[in-house]
């Protein structure tokens, strides 16, 4: 017998709302099976089991406020008895097909003039507590975003001072400051000539139907996690004064979502994808990061991040890291620049690349060393295939 | 199929991938991608989406006469008149 208890879903969290159970007592349960929703200031994240077995019994009620490391469940183990899970033993959810576009949230929330009927969008619990409260939604400041449970409270204490919190803004700021007070960063960067590789899934792409074209993104991420398997140093954790290296290539991928706030999911077990398989299962995870429908082990398993600012302009980001990570990746903006080749001077596809690493876990000849083979492989695109 | 209908079903498209956006951010002549923070997966998206209604596939190399509404209008009309 096991207990199930509320995972930590970052290292900020301090504690989620149970919202609700996937599954009842005596359900068999398998390792990677979904079987709860929990409101965290990321959103709502379905969280998985990391073992075979039976539920025996459900310890708490949905809605319920948990701390990190309360028993949620009680389980049955079925066969040999196993250990707590390790970031190497954590499931691989299968890859889902990008989910559907009707599937986009038919909710829209008009911003300039709120009509009376306009839903305000809250959590199923906030919804719930409000009503108990006798509170109106929409009374309160919608553009916080997702009103969740536990924003309530302070909203409806502050309803004259507007909006207040923001979740996820307080997520990133307590972790950014960790990583800037604690990580002695190092920051290395190239130039790589993109030219061989656009020119190669330019002509990759002409042959496909458009349903199957590669983006760029894709295929930059693919050679990072490449690279990062010739130099698995910088795939890791610093923890305990100690430097651990993660067999997974579970790289984080920063998405901005469009209303403010950042998410970086983990892009799960990507050394054994290809380059399609990269495309779909980016694909995949953009659609749900944006639809809020992400599994627990993707915000919690990174193991280290991939930021690509290339796409608003930028040539070049230097990352602070995300601790326990050990570096983070930064993509730029592809531009067309001026390169030698031999005597002559061209004109080239040009991107910088940066590493932002810790200077604790590794030194600067680790991140070169990484950069170094990520142009590499970017200059012989056919074998990212 | 009118000019104005394509119109319609492109800002339909746009919407249905990013729900996010009203009609009355997307206007005419601004580049669609910068001013609507619309990034290569969505702008792909769209273009499948348009793809599967309209018949008619953009190829990358003509993603700069696709750049702005307007453009994207003329471009999905001549390509319609073309198979005709």
């Amino acid at each position: 017998m096991s207990e199930f208890k509320m995972p930590s879903l970052g290292a900020d969290m301090e504690s989620a709302v149970l919202m609700e159970w996937l599954v009842k007592e005596g359900d068999p349960i398998q390792k990677g099976q979904i079987i709860a929703e929990v409101e965290t200031s990321k959103g709502v994240i379905e969280i998985e089991v990391f073992e075979d077995g039976v539920v025996e019994k459900l310890l708490v009620e949905p809605e319920t406020e948990c701390t990190v490391g309360t028993p949620l469940a009680l389980i049955r183990s079925e066969g040999s008895a196993k250990k707590e899970p390790s970031a190497k033993t954590v499931s691989t959810p299968e890859v889902k097909v990008s989910a559907p576009k009707t599937e986009a949230k038919p909710v829209q929330i008009q911003k300039k003039e709120p009509a009376p009927e306009v839903r305000i969008k809250a959590s199923p619990a906030a919804r719930r507590k409000a009503q108990e409260l006798g509170v109106d939604l929409n009374t309160l400041a919608p553009e916080v975003g997702t009103i969740q449970l536990k924003d309530l409270d302070t909203l409806t204490q502050d309803l004259d001072k507007g909006p207040s919190i923001d979740g996820m803004r307080q997520a990133i700021a307590k972790a950014m400051s960790r990583s800037n007070a604690e990580i002695p960063h190092y920051y290395l960067s190239v130039s790589i000539n993109m030219t061989p590789a656009l020119a190669w899934l330019g002509e990759l792409n002409s042959k496909r139907s458009i349903k199957e074209r590669i983006l760029p993104a894709a295929l930059l991420i693919r050679a990072v996690v490449l690279a990062l398997a010739e130099v698995p140093e910088l795939n890791g954790f610093w923890q305990n004064d100690n430097h651990l290296i993660s067999k997974a290539i579970n790289p984080g991928i920063a998405i901005a979502l469009r209303k403010g706030g950042l998410i970086t999911p983990a892009l799960l077990d990507a050394q054994e994808m290809n380059l399609d398989t990269t495309m779909q299962s980016l694909d995949d995870l953009i659609t749900r990061t944006r639809a809020n429908k992400l599994r627990g082990s993707e915000i919690t398993q990174q193991s280290v991040t991939i930021t690509n600012l290339g796409d608003l302009g930028v040539e070049r980001v230097y990352g602070v890291i995300y601790p326990p990570q050990v570096a983070i990746v930064g993509l730029g903006r592809i531009i067309d620049a001026p390169w030698a080749e031999g005597d002559a001077l061209t004109v080239r596809k040009v991107m910088q690349a940066t590493l932002s690493g810790d200077h604790r876990a590794t030194d600067g000849r680790i991140g070169a060393l990484f950069l170094d083979k990520l142009n590499q492989l970017l200059q012989r695109p056919q074998e990212l295939l | 199929m009118t000019k104005d209908q394509i119109r319609q079903s492109i800002i339909k498209e746009i919407i249905q991938v990013a729900p996010d956006i009203e009609e009355g951010e997307i206007i005419s002549d601004e580049n669609i991608q910068r001013s609507l923070e619309i990034d290569s997966f969505d702008f792909l998206k769209i273009l499948t989406a348009l793809y599967t209604q309209l018949g008619v596939e953009v190829p990358e190399t003509d993603y700069a006469k696709v750049d702005t509404l307007e453009h994207m209008a003329a471009y999905f009309l001549q390509r319609i008149e073309d198979l005709n």
